[in-house]
């Protein structure tokens, strides 16, 4: 693999250990299958638990009988409406996207209606499997079936299948007397449209869709729970978010937070799709209703039918540009399907859309549209992705029509720092211009292609976030240290914070043992997303760690009978800052440690912060295909994917997370797609249907990190883990129509829909 | 005084003006003083929306210094905080 890390200069000196490679903390047991999963957690006298599941994508439940399946032996708690709190409406935040309570109530458990194939409607918890699926075959369920909607543009005519008959558009002017699918409209606009369409010389539009794709973690949703009898709650689970669950489980079941504490499992992928509930209150309740633990985990097919993807998307983006390569004005207009409540990422889509590039005249339009799917989730730079998709797919055609490569064309018009975003700020230092040069001078994009070959290239964005951390570093005797955090490690975070710890204290990483705690034993912490646990939990861990360095040179100071201000800390040993300090022999941090009781006791500390000053991320993916004219089989050829990472704290873990994003955003482009009947039931709920990519489809994805440090942190980190699934489409696209002549506008690029455009002279559409 | 960029879909509070000046020494000062000028718009802007003052983005974070000649500029909130109950 041609993995490179061009320095641009960080800014904060020489580094130790952040930027090295050392054995991820969680590696051995991974690989040796050690670690503990959701579904690897078991407790005496546990039940299983099994969930009803509406076979209907949209039906008013008129009755749910459960006396048979209560009267079958081995049934000891039975969960429907009946039994879960009705929840006032309520927004919070759900990792970058927006949920509300009283919805998230009714995804876990169904109110009046079903609102999609696979939403919950019952939930049983007996003393084996095999009761509990007998005792969901006994459940009665009496549905009203109702016309249905799956597609977004079909949803948001006046005459469509409604949803909710309470739910008016917001952000619309005069307000709208009559219900729609439609819940909000966002609007952002900055100069002069029509100036600057006039000013252009070439102007392009096209109108894209993209459809709904699954996060795909390996790891179906598990989850144990266990209320006792003086009402405290225990909860293991995979989730990106311990606090979040803790959250929402509080008030979906009316708990006191205090009484609740939840262990995050080992996660098998997230991606997003583990920062909401689906199985944990409904565990809490049976357990609370059954008086002992229950258990469950959900199968490949419900994890399909009932849990997140992401949006689909419709979108017409439209953009123009002077003969000398200058962009003058961009007008996109968006709809994001929302799935079956309200809250897509349409707004961080209407934010990013243009955020490659400086502007001066621009308007976005968004509508963030219910239909009847499963409720989507976040997924890797929510929103982004789909509508950068489309405004990439313009900017490469505007080249093509100027005449101007594809990356020279990107980079005359890249963001940089002090151009202002559409969405209002102006940015500080970022890289786009960086990973645009680093794609341009690599030696992939000067290759010589062969017949049917293409060559793309795209640009992608994303804010990355700060928030809320904890983290606490404990002393230990021998003078190795135990770093602890409150975030589930799904992208190496644990390799991230160690690395910052160490360097902060001065000791080598395998001195400090990294742990993610429950949430009784940390403060309180956002959850794993947004690209914000190596910034922002970093910070809190590199600010415990400055407080422990403080506390060594105290008792440093101590022994040697100075004055603190006369101990200097470097490199893990205290020592005197002067000759005038006095002539002592400079003190390991072992041999402070090992005399902490004599000193003031133990040697510990806690740092909580609200983390501010994310650095935004760009990246620059170059990609290689061939088509295969008979079949329209697309095959990658190489792929190169740069991304600005400020500084990699552990560069092993950025190249896999740059990879891991290219390669679900190249099963985006190619082949995922939910299919439905026509009675709006879920066709392909598994992975041999389900078509992501495997090892096998793939090149070796290479990774080139590029460094603008972020000004905002004390080694210059931005996040990572969001931004690589950004370009990936577009970039595969961009190579299509490099091959071919034939721009695809409709995700997924499969075989049969690349053939039938190419059958047909180029034309392509409705998805 | 500072200068505030709002972005348009608060215009409907401040009768359609997205650009003005405040004197604030923080991030605080300047929703209160905005709420003082326009009622209502101050619990949209602290729950609803990051600020960016000087380019960089803060979140929750009311007591971010703002100086006379920072440029702040209120945008949706991209994600995070706390759960409320």
């Amino acid at each position: 693999m041609a993995t490179a890390t061009k320095e641009t200069g960080n800014g904060n000196g020489a580094l130790k250990y952040v930027g090295t490679r050392p054995w991820r903390p969680d590696g051995v047991d991974k690989v040796t299958g050690r670690a503990k999963f959701g579904a690897d957690i078991s407790l005496p006298g546990m039940l299983v638990g099994r969930v009803l599941r509406s076979p209907h994508a949209h039906a008013r439940i008129r009755s749910i009988d459960t006396s048979a399946a209560r009267a079958l032996p081995g049934v000891k708690a039975i969960v429907t409406r009946d039994e879960m709190p009705e929840v006032p409406s309520q927004w919070v935040p759900a990792g970058e996207v927006q949920v509300n309570y009283r919805d998230m109530s009714q995804n876990v458990m169904a109110r009046e209606k079903a609102l999609y194939d696979g939403h919950a409607v019952a939930a049983v918890a007996a003393t084996s499997a095999a009761i509990a699926r007998q005792a969901l075959d006994l459940i009665e369920v009496d549905y009203e079936v109702l016309p249905h909607v799956i597609d977004v543009r079909e949803a948001m005519q006046a005459d469509a299948p409604l949803l909710h008959d309470d739910m008016f558009t917001q952000g619309v002017e005069p307000a709208p007397e009559t219900p729609s699918n439609v819940f909000k409209k966002v609007y952002f606009s900055t100069g002069d449209l029509e100036k600057g369409f006039a000013e252009a010389d070439v102007i392009v539009e096209r109108t894209f869709t993209t459809k709904p794709v699954h996060q795909g973690y390996i790891e179906p949703h598990a989850v144990v729970a266990s209320a006792g009898e003086d009402g405290q709650c225990e909860v293991w689970c995979c989730t990106q978010g311990q606090f979040t669950v803790r959250a929402y489980c509080a008030n979906l079941l009316g708990i006191d937070i205090g009484k609740i504490n939840v262990t995050p499992s080992e996660i098998g992928g997230g991606f997003g799709g583990k920062t909401v509930v689906y199985l944990e209150p409904v565990a809490l309740r049976l357990s609370q209703l059954a008086g002992r633990p229950v258990k469950i985990v959900m199968s490949r097919e419900e994890v399909f039918r009932a849990s997140g993807p992401t949006s689909g998307g419709a979108m017409t983006i439209k953009m123009g540009a002077t003969r000398d390569g200058r962009m003058t004005a961009a007008k996109a207009w968006l709809a994001y399907q929302a799935g079956a409540f309200p809250g897509s990422p349409i707004q961080p889509g209407c934010m990013c859309v243009f955020a490659p590039y400086d502007i001066e005249n621009a308007e976005v339009e968004g509508y963030d549209v219910v239909v009847n799917r499963p409720k989507v989730a976040a997924y890797r730079a929510p929103g982004a992705p789909i509508s950068e998709f489309a405004a990439e797919g313009v900017v490469d055609e505007l080249a093509k029509k100027l005449g101007i490569d594809p990356a020279a064309f990107r980079l005359m018009n890249a963001a940089k720092e002090g151009t202002r975003a559409l969405y209002g700020p102006k940015f500080g230092p970022v890289g786009c211009v960086e990973t645009l040069e680093a794609a341009r001078s690599s030696e992939h994009y000067r290759t010589p292609l062969g017949p049917n070959q293409g060559r793309g290239i795209a640009t992608g964005f994303w804010f990355n976030i700060g928030g809320e951390s904890c983290a606490t570093i404990n002393v230990n005797e021998d003078g190795t240290a135990t770093v602890i955090e409150g975030n589930p490690d799904i992208g190496g975070s644990r390799a991230s914070i160690q690395l910052q710890a160490a360097e902060a204290l001065g000791i080598p990483p395998e001195r400090v043992r990294p742990l993610v705690a429950d949430t009784s034993s940390i403060g309180y912490t956002f959850l794993t997303g947004g690209s914000r646990v190596t910034f922002a939990t970093g910070m809190a861990a590199i600010e415990a760690a400055g407080k422990v360095v403080q506390q060594l040179r105290e008792r440093a100071a101590k022994i040697w009978d100075i004055p603190v201000d006369a101990v200097e800390w470097e490199d893990g040993y205290a020592r005197p800052s002067g000759s005038n300090a006095g002539d002592f022999e400079p003190m390991s941090l072992a041999e402070i440690a090992a005399q902490a009781g004599k000193t003031g006791g133990p040697i510990a500390a806690t740092a909580s912060i609200n983390a501010q000053g994310a650095g935004p991320g760009f990246g620059t993916h170059v990609c290689d295909v061939e088509v295969d004219r008979e079949t329209g089989r697309v095959t990658i050829l190489r792929y190169t994917a740069v991304q600005d990472a400020g500084k990699a704290v552990h560069p092993s873990y950025v190249e896999g997370q740059i990879q891991g994003g290219a390669a679900q955003g190249i099963g985006w482009a190619l082949n995922e797609e939910y299919i439905y009947d026509e009675d709006g039931r879920l066709e392909n709920p598994g992975f041999l249907d389900y078509r992501m990519p495997v090892a096998s489809d793939l090149p070796m994805i290479d990774a080139v990190i590029v460094e603008v440090p972020n000004p905002n942190h004390p080694y210059g980190v931005r996040g990572v883990g969001e931004t690589p699934i950004v370009p990936p489409m577009a970039a595969v696209a961009n190579a299509i129509e490099n091959a071919t002549g034939i721009r695809m506008t409709d995700l997924p690029m499969s075989p049969p829909r690349l053939l039938a455009a190419m059958d047909n002279g180029g034309a392509n559409g409705g998805a | 005084m500072a200068r505030v960029v709002l972005p348009s879909s608060l215009a409907r509070y401040t009768g359609g003006a997205t650009e003005l000046e405040v004197e604030a020494a923080d991030i605080r000062g300047v929703i209160r003083a905005l709420e003082a000028r326009y009622a209502g718009i101050g619990r949209e802007l602290e729950e609803g929306m990051a600020v960016a003052v000087d380019g960089h983005i803060h979140q929750d974070d009311l007591f971010a210094a703002v100086a006379p000649e920072s440029e702040v500029c209120f945008l949706p909130r991209i994600g995070g905080g706390k759960q409320k109950l």
